[in-house]
């Protein structure tokens, strides 16, 4: 089934947004390729009316009350920024 | 004096409570053997200052009569878990100094019974290796070797088993996803102990696969990691998948009496091809089982062989999501390119800052999940992973608890499987089946292979049932009587 | 209502309009964090590190959240869910942290529901809701600060917003813009969201397509967030026109995404050149699924207040207002708190039944209060006369304690000073005079003064009994009780 070629491989890198170099996109496509084959086993497996596992924990989420508890910590939320500038992060700009 | 880094905890706890020794003492010498084992490079920041102030208060507390399991016990902590103002990367170069805010849940609970930290320990990238090859700070070296030959720890707790095995840590954290705490004991000669998933907080534990992390132990004896679970273990609201049930006294599991005990041998196992001296340990496992008077089963897990494939969908496609944050914005290493954007951004940070097997995961992960392909690969393997769970259940409905090799070979060399990623992925063959279904599970020492490689023997235990895996392991470990150590050639 | 068409060259043109409403969740906390929801802090300063997606950071559910989204889709009559499922839908912007949005995709926490448009004269028009689901708004992103830097704030981040998805029922932009007034009108009553389209905490996507009456639906555009409901008029009378005049030239409409610039009334497409979202949603594995039973969903709507389409149909049947006046009231929840502040005091102090007094009150709400907040540019809630005050005074004309012409003379001054009615009453004197002797002295006196006049009336110049009226008026200040001053003042010219 699984038949990534090179403008797959490209379009994934996109979507994942890590650039990959051109020479390295045939090379990836095998890799996936192969991989890809070796979890297509799954498509043996007669899994008619079964339910997909939403989780392995066996309870309801729990919910939290409506309250204020955290926040008012901007030094602490901006501490690692690689920039941050007048209490913002910084980024280049998104070229249209 | 004894070398205090050979002690095991509950040595270490009964001396610290005579007063026969005090933390500041035992945290010096492991300060001393952790600096001693940089070969290993089992630790990737060191925290030596820190270990002493906290040893310092350890000693008070201990004076103060308010000594639980862990108080003044060293130990190493995997660096996947946040730590408070210190280095915390999950081994990644794209949180690159990166030093959390916050500390985790189950780092906090170590420091609140008094456990000191001696260092950050390396690991696989983000986790996602079973060789402890994929770090950014380069590879581990498993103290045992085979012959002059450097061997590999396993993964992706690599670090904490190399820093339990070396003697450079009395206790550490480890994180298992699809076998990263069992597999690594197992090529260590340490014991390795996975709780059920929900059993320990996620919180500020760097996510890999988020339904299938879950935090656990490395140490050298059962009784260790019984002490050590029982400090990290524990209901934590910040965390929705964390079940809210009380924590046993495991330590208390340990009565050596396992008679009328059904454990259940799983024909599957048997693996085409496996090395015959693993067959023969198994082998030998259920007959100590029997001598101490359980009655073995055999039992059937039909959709084992489809484990791997399974894991092999849901982990990367739940990692290509929660690494997705790691973007250049907000903390770690940003690449800009000139006169780029913010997508050259994202794409130069994100292309420096992963590793190959990261990267490839990612790459799997988003596209089994893209449209198109949702429903064929992620959906399938949600369901095929259903009926792995159902497996188990079924046949924990007959026995109460089940026994099979930890990995299928001992520890191999550096490089030898770093190429073929499937080669490397079926590492995980017998580890994979119990955390896809979220079973608690250990990896016990149970003997050597013919190059005098550590082998483990794998227990799994029902969902909540911890007491089970130690009580079964602690009969395990008295039955092997694992006592080999590895010859200190790193000192 | 529904013929609204747009005439080209080939024919008339029908637009069918749908509407993704983002409605802010009144909330103290964020759906996923503990940090506020408060507008306008500190850039940064309302974040957690769970809002800042900071590594190993999981999301807890905020139990107001789910419970303000059921009140929302019983409100609207709709299908709730005891069972729903949070999503991860991935995309990477700088505004949004984790790098996927947590929203609800496959299992939305509500499902069908029913939107009835006031649609004037009595008619109705029932625009269906497809589904209500609850995720995280992203942060902010700041392009106009710095020439070669977006500056982001995450103070927004994870906030909780509810998507009120409409099917594509609507054909007008009359209907769009009254679909969304009463929607907001809905979630103001029952207190879900403050409904501030201004602040954004109200936000709609506008689905537009054109067809020939009758044929299938065509090609439509997302006019993505429209902040105002002026302008989703506008977007779709312009974008509708666009889509038309490339129809008739034989093109083709591209299913794209575009933005309504306020400033010219035109919309352009959002993005040009990049490649078709990819969202792989899938279960967030870090929250199991949000589940609740029927004591939940009862609780639910025994916290519900009277809605809209109720209160209406009780003013109009129960009290005798006006259809008009009613509708008028209870579009905005203010004036309709404030109508029924007033009545409910009104009654009191009168001692008289509402539906005797619902209609004058209701009037006079409509009339003198809206006229003077109008020329004053106030808002109800900024009135100056409380709901009670005017009470007092409405009780005032009730007693007979002033006339309803003097009410307004004292309301102004009410309007203007914030005094109480009576205390004006008072302090100027104005009390009507119902006193039978005072009146009889005065109109002798009118009489006396005035020979002339009453020689033409008795004469048979009957219309000079206003004259009369008149001057006993002047002679009182306005405060003769003017039935009292009618009755008595014919038997006198009489004679």
């Amino acid at each position: 089934m699984s038949d990534i070629d090179k403008a797959t491989v490209a379009k994934i890198a996109r979507l994942a947004r890590i650039k990959i170099e051109e020479d390295k996109l045939e090379p990836l496509a095998g890799e996936l390729n192969n991989i890809l084959g070796w979890v297509e086993q799954l498509d043996e497996v007669n899994t008619d009316d079964i339910e997909p596992m939403s989780s392995v924990v066996d309870a309801k989420l729990r919910w939290r009350q409506d309250e204020v508890t955290d926040g008012d910590k901007q030094a602490s939320v901006l501490k690692n920024a690689p920039n941050a500038e007048y209490g913002f992060f910084a980024v280049p700009k998104v070229i249209e | 004096m004894t070398d205090l880094t050979k002690l095991t905890i509950a040595d270490a706890r009964d001396l610290l409570k005579k007063g026969d020794i005090t933390s500041r003492e035992l945290t010096e010498a492991h300060i001393e053997a952790v600096e001693a084992a940089d070969a290993l490079n089992a630790y990737i920041a060191k925290t030596p200052e820190m270990a002493l102030e906290m040893a310092d208060k350890a000693d008070a507390k201990i004076k103060a009569g308010e000594q639980t399991g862990m108080t003044g016990i060293p130990v190493g902590i995997k660096d996947l878990f946040a730590t408070k103002g210190v280095h915390t990367q999950a081994c990644s170069h794209i949180l690159d100094g990166f030093k959390p805010e916050y500390e985790s849940t189950v780092s906090q609970k170590l420091w609140d019974d008094g456990a000191v930290m001696l260092g950050k320990l390396n690991m696989d990238e983000f986790a996602m290796g079973s060789s402890n090859e994929t770090s950014y700070y380069g590879p581990v070296k498993n103290p045992w070797r085979r012959g002059d030959t450097d061997t590999v720890p396993g993964g992706s707790s690599g670090g904490s088993v190399a820093s339990v095995a070396g003697f450079a840590a009395m206790g550490a954290t480890a994180s298992d996803t699809g076998g990263s705490i069992r597999q690594p004991a197992s090529f260590t000669g340490t014991f390795g102990f996975k709780p059920t998933y929900g059993r320990c907080s996620r919180y500020g534990m760097v996510a890999f696969a988020s339904s299938l992390d879950q935090a656990g132990t490395i140490t050298r004896t059962v009784r260790d990691g019984a002490i050590m679970m029982e400090s990290i273990a524990g209901f934590d609201a910040k965390d929705s998948t964390s079940v809210d049930l009380p924590v046993p006294n495991f330590e208390a599991a340990l009565t050596g009496d396992i008679r009328g005990m059904k454990i259940g041998i799983p024909q599957e196992y048997h693996l085409a091809g496996m090395p015959g001296e693993i067959e023969a340990l198994w082998h030998q496992g259920i007959e100590w089982m029997k001598a101490a008077g359980a009655e073995i089963v055999d039992i059937n897990l039909p959709h084992t062989k489809y484990a791997l494939p399974t894991y092999y969908i849901v982990a990367p496609a739940e990692a290509s999501s929660n690494l997705a944050r790691y973007d250049g914005v907000r903390y770690g290493l940003r690449e800009t390119v000139q006169g780029g954007g913010l997508v050259d951004m994202y794409e130069a940070t994100r292309a420096a800052g992963f590793g190959d097997e990261v990267k490839r995961r990612i790459m799997i992960g988003t596209y089994v999940l893209s449209a198109g392909y949702y429903d064929a690969y992620y959906l399938k393997a949600q369901k095929v992973r259903q009926l792995i769970a159902n497996d188990f259940k079924r046949a924990f409905e007959k026995v109460d608890a089940i026994l099979t090799p930890t990995a299928p070979s001992a520890a191999f060399a550096p490089g030898e499987k770093s190429d073929d990623p499937i080669a490397m992925y079926l590492n995980d063959v017998f580890t994979v089946p119990a955390s896809l279904a979220g079973l608690p599970g250990s990896s016990v020492p149970a003997g050597l292979d013919a190059n005098g490689l550590p082998l483990g023997l794998q227990i799994l235990g029902k969902p909540w049932d911890e007491e089970t895996v130690f009580k079964v392991s602690g009969v395990m470990e008295e039955a092997a009587n694992f006592t080999a150590k590895p010859a200190e050639w790193w000192r | 209502m529904s013929n609204y068409r747009i005439q080209g060259a080939t024919g008339d043109w029908e637009v069918v309009l749908g509407l993704e409403v983002h409605a802010q969740v009144v909330s103290n906390a964020k759906l996923f964090s503990g940090a506020s929801t408060e507008f306008g802090a500190e850039p940064n300063a309302q974040v957690s590190l769970v809002d800042a997606a900071m590594p190993g950071m999981l999301p807890t559910i905020n139990a107001e959240c789910i419970r303000q989204a059921v009140r929302t889709g019983l409100a609207l009559g709709a299908q709730i869910n005891k069972f729903s499922v949070f999503d991860r839908k991935n995309y990477f912007y700088a505004d949004l942290p984790q790098g996927y949005q947590i929203s609800q995709f496959k299992h939305p926490i509500v499902g069908e529901g029913t939107v009835t448009l006031d649609m004037g004269d009595g008619k109705t028009k029932d625009v269906g809701v497809e589904r209500i689901h609850l995720e995280q708004d992203a942060g902010k992103s700041m392009h106009d600060q710095h020439p070669q830097l977006t500056y982001v704030d995450l103070n927004r981040s994870g906030v909780a917003l509810m998507e009120i998805v409409s099917k594509p029922d609507m054909r007008s932009p009359e209907e769009a813009g009254a679909y969304l007034t009463k929607l907001r009108t809905i979630l103001r009553y029952i207190g879900t969201c403050d409904g501030n389209m201004e602040q954004g905490s109200m936000r709609a996507d506008v689905n537009v397509s054109v067809r020939k009456p009758g044929d299938p639906l065509g090609t439509r555009c997302e006019i993505k967030n429209v902040n105002s409901i002026r302008f989703v008029r506008q977007a779709i009378e312009y974008e509708a026109q666009r889509q038309v005049d490339i129809l008739e030239e034989g093109g083709v409409i591209d299913q794209e995404t575009r933005l309504f610039d306020p400033s010219k009334g035109e919309t352009r497409s959002m993005r040009s050149k990049e490649e078709a979202h990819d969202y792989r949603y899938f279960p967030d594995p870090d929250l199991l699924p949000v589940e609740f039973d029927d004591a939940f969903i009862e609780a639910a709507r025994e916290s519900l207040p009277e809605l809209p389409d109720d209160k209406k149909a009780r003013f109009v049947e129960e009290l005798g207002v006006s259809d008009y006046n009613a509708s008028v009231l209870v579009g905005e929840k203010e004036s309709c708190d404030y109508f029924e502040d007033l009545l409910s005091a009104l009654a009191e102090k009168t001692g008289k039944p509402a539906q005797k007094l619902a209609a004058k009150a209701s009037n006079w709400v409509m009339g003198d209060l809206f006229g003077a907040l109008n020329k004053a540019s106030k808002t109800v809630n900024e009135s100056p006369v409380s709901a009670k005050q005017g009470a007092d005074l409405l009780a005032l004309v009730e007693d007979g304690t002033i006339s309803g012409r003097i009410a307004k003379d004292v309301f102004e001054i009410m309007f203007e000073t914030g005094k109480d009615a009576e205390v004006i009453v008072e302090e100027k004197g104005l009390k009507q005079v119902s006193d039978t002797g005072e009146i009889e002295k005065i109109i002798d006196e009118v009489i006396a003064a005035n020979p002339a006049q009453l020689e033409q009336y008795r004469a048979g110049k009957d219309k000079l009994i206003g004259f009369f009226v008149g001057q006993v008026m002047k002679a009182t200040g306005g405060k003769a009780n003017p039935g009292m001053v009618n009755q008595l003042l014919k038997p006198k010219l009489d004679g």
